[in-house]
């Protein structure tokens, strides 16, 4: 098995940031400013590159770990930063049910009636709250954390797998991922349904992440590298990118021939779908094949607010959820105007930024005094 | 966007398809309307001078007080109706509950089609499913088979999709369900108001206030007046045998 490297990609910190951008922009209802995130232009989004580079982080960060001071240790530092993202679910829910109650007291209209239906749990919060500690009750944009937090609580042995065995390991998670696909797995939901984010099928995206971290990388570089699957990768990105514009314009509907329509749809997120899981691997060999490791740009400050955020994720991207929720607050209360929108989008994203810098100099301070050679900042990020 | 209102409503004129009693304000969306699936059954029953609609649908469908019945979409949509068919007779009836879930529709419907026997079915769903955050899955197959139920008893199916509502939008994660819904609507050949679209742009244009807090149905009554007179539009056009709808062109 190849060695880990010791040295952090950037890249891998560079887009977890700008997923986590994207997401935030995604999550604010009827962001105008949405229209130029990648889920408008294919099958797969940001989720997706998120959970990705979340497992291949976590197997850089723990791998190391686990090899250093054996599997214990490592499976109570996964398990303590899988309690460390459910405080931080838990605390989001805590501004979620302030929102919910805000407008709950404050608002009415006999035209959203039924609408209003939605704020019927804060009368049996007995039952709401213990759901939601239970990772049952996901209010509107909670389902990420939960599905972090499953990923996390079953990745110590998946690990263990993955150190001897890489390409057994990763054969089990496609196992799993079938089994799901064929049984309908999934976690049952409250009050109804399921989990937005099905954690059985996601944990491929997450293993697979994992297993390129600890060697699969490497042993791909011929075939990622090859102007064949170039070549494939663009004309399937052309394929989604004209599926998704006949959602838009259903003038141009008719084109698609009904055989592929019949077959694709639909296009599940719940439970990843194939064509997303393709999508991704896509947009992974284009990125690989033209953002090489070395590249110049990842050390200069145009790339640093996106670096900053990824190596910074858990609390971007919780403050990604809380400014989701004021953003849209704004849209409400304030103006609904495309300004807004723009306004609104773009000072999310540099509250972000400016608070990653701010962890970033904290964890630096703590860290106490380095050599000069050390990069601040760099160094670290977490898995 | 005023001046694109005035060109359409200009093109409606010429093309003699603008109606004097719809408010010029329900226009703006007229383009949204874009929907090329055709009405057979309701053609057929408009050819034998009888249509007989049904409208299934859960709260949103409904308007709430003594009037409210009155004001809602269902009868606006009978009253455009009759007006644009002149000289055919018709008749609408209402399976309306509010809090229903689509599967819940889908097992009333079967009797609703015995009971009422319409020609058409206009079919609000999607947002209570979406509030109790519903198996996408079981959405969509209650969709399927609520549409096979009706076409084999001989009624055409429309649409209708969840109402934009901006205070709760961060709170109802409608996306899934209204993604379900079109492409259902895409594979079953069925056209479909996009609700959600329509009144978003009478918010974004200003057409109709969606945020301010009130207990009246003034603005109520007009938007489900101007929900009942698109869906007219809609259910007219899909039913011309000769020509596609000349919407948004």
């Amino acid at each position: 098995m190849a060695p880990v490297t010791s040295e952090r990609d950037l890249r891998l910190d560079l887009f977890r940031g700008i997923a986590l951008w994207l997401i935030f922009l995604d999550h604010i209802p009827s962001n105008a400013v949405s229209w130029i995130t990648i889920r408008n232009y294919g099958f797969s989004d940001a989720t997706e590159i998120f959970v990705f580079i979340s497992g291949y982080t976590a197997a850089f960060v723990y791998g190391r770990a686990m090899r250093q001071h054996g599997f214990i240790v490592a499976a109570a530092r996964i398990l303590k930063r899988a309690w460390q993202i459910y405080v931080a679910h838990v605390f989001l829910f805590a501004i979620y049910l302030a929102e919910i109650a805000y407008v709950a007291h404050s608002f009415s209209n006999p035209l959203f009636t039924e609408e209003m239906g939605v704020l019927d749990f804060l009368r049996n919060p007995d039952v709401t709250i213990v759901q939601a500690l239970l990772l049952k009750f996901k209010p509107v944009n909670m389902d990420v954390l939960p599905l972090y937090i499953m990923l996390l609580v079953g990745f110590a042995p998946v690990l263990w797998l993955l150190l001897r065995a890489p390409s057994l390991a990763l054969i089990a998670s496609a196992t799993l991922y079938v089994l799901m696909d064929v049984f309908g797995w999934n976690i049952a939901a409250y009050p109804s349904g399921v989990w937005i984010f099905n954690p059985f099928a996601w944990q491929l995206l997450f293993v697979f992440g994992a297993w390129c971290a600890l060697g699969g990388a490497k042993r791909l570089a011929p075939f990622i590298g090859s102007r064949v699957t170039l070549a494939l990768a663009f004309a399937y990105l052309a394929f989604a990118f004209f599926v998704a514009m006949t959602w838009y314009f259903p003038r141009l509907a008719p084109y698609l021939p009904r055989i592929i329509g019949d077959n694709i749809y639909p296009i599940d997120k719940t439970n990843l779908d194939v064509l997303r899981i393709l999508h991704f691997f896509a947009l992974a060999v284009i990125t690989v094949n033209f953002v090489r490791r070395d590249w110049p740009v990842l050390r200069t400050a145009w790339a640093e607010p996106a670096i900053i955020c990824g190596q910074h994720s858990l609390a971007i991207f919780c403050l990604g959820v809380f400014l989701a929720f004021a953003g849209h607050f704004v849209f409400t209360e304030v103006s609904n105007r495309l300004l807004t929108h723009v306004i609104v989008s773009v000072s999310g994203i540099a509250i972000m930024v400016a608070t990653a810098a701010l962890l970033s100099w904290y964890k630096n301070v703590e860290r106490g005094p380095r050599p000069p050679a050390a990069k601040p900042g760099f160094a670290g990020g977490e898995a | 966007m005023r001046t694109r209102a005035a060109v359409l409503l200009a093109l409606l004129v010429l093309a003699g398809a603008a109606k004097a009693e719809m408010p010029q304000q329900c226009l703006v969306a007229r383009h949204l309307l874009e929907d090329g699936n055709r009405l057979p059954k309701v053609a057929a029953a408009i050819a034998a001078r009888h249509l007989n609609v049904l409208v299934l649908g859960a709260g949103s469908s409904s308007l709430p007080g003594s009037g409210g019945a009155a004001m809602a979409y269902p009868a606006r949509l009978k009253d455009a109706l009759q007006t644009a068919l002149p000289g055919v007779t018709v008749t609408l009836a209402t399976d309306v509950t509010a809090r229903r879930s689509a599967v819940e529709m889908a097992d009333a419907l079967a009797g609703d089609l015995k009971r009422a026997k319409p020609d058409l079915i206009v079919w609000q769903t999607g947002t209570v499913d979406a509030m109790q955050g519903a198996d996408p899955d079981l959405f969509n197959q209650a969709l399927d088979r609520g549409i096979a139920t009706a076409k084999a008893h001989g009624a055409d199916v429309i649409l209708v999709n969840a109402q934009y509502s901006p205070r709760t939008e961060s709170m109802i994660a409608l996306g899934t369900y209204a993604e379900i819904l079109r492409w259902v609507a895409v594979q079953h050949e069925v056209p479909m108001l996009d609700r959600f679209a329509v009144m978003k742009l009478w918010s974004d244009l200003g057409t109709f206030d969606l945020y301010s807090p009130t207990k009246a149905l003034d603005t109520a009554g007009q938007v489900h007046n101007c929900i009942g007179q698109l869906l007219s539009v809609l259910i007219v056009d899909a039913a011309k045998p000769e020509s596609p709808p000349q919407g948004g062109q």
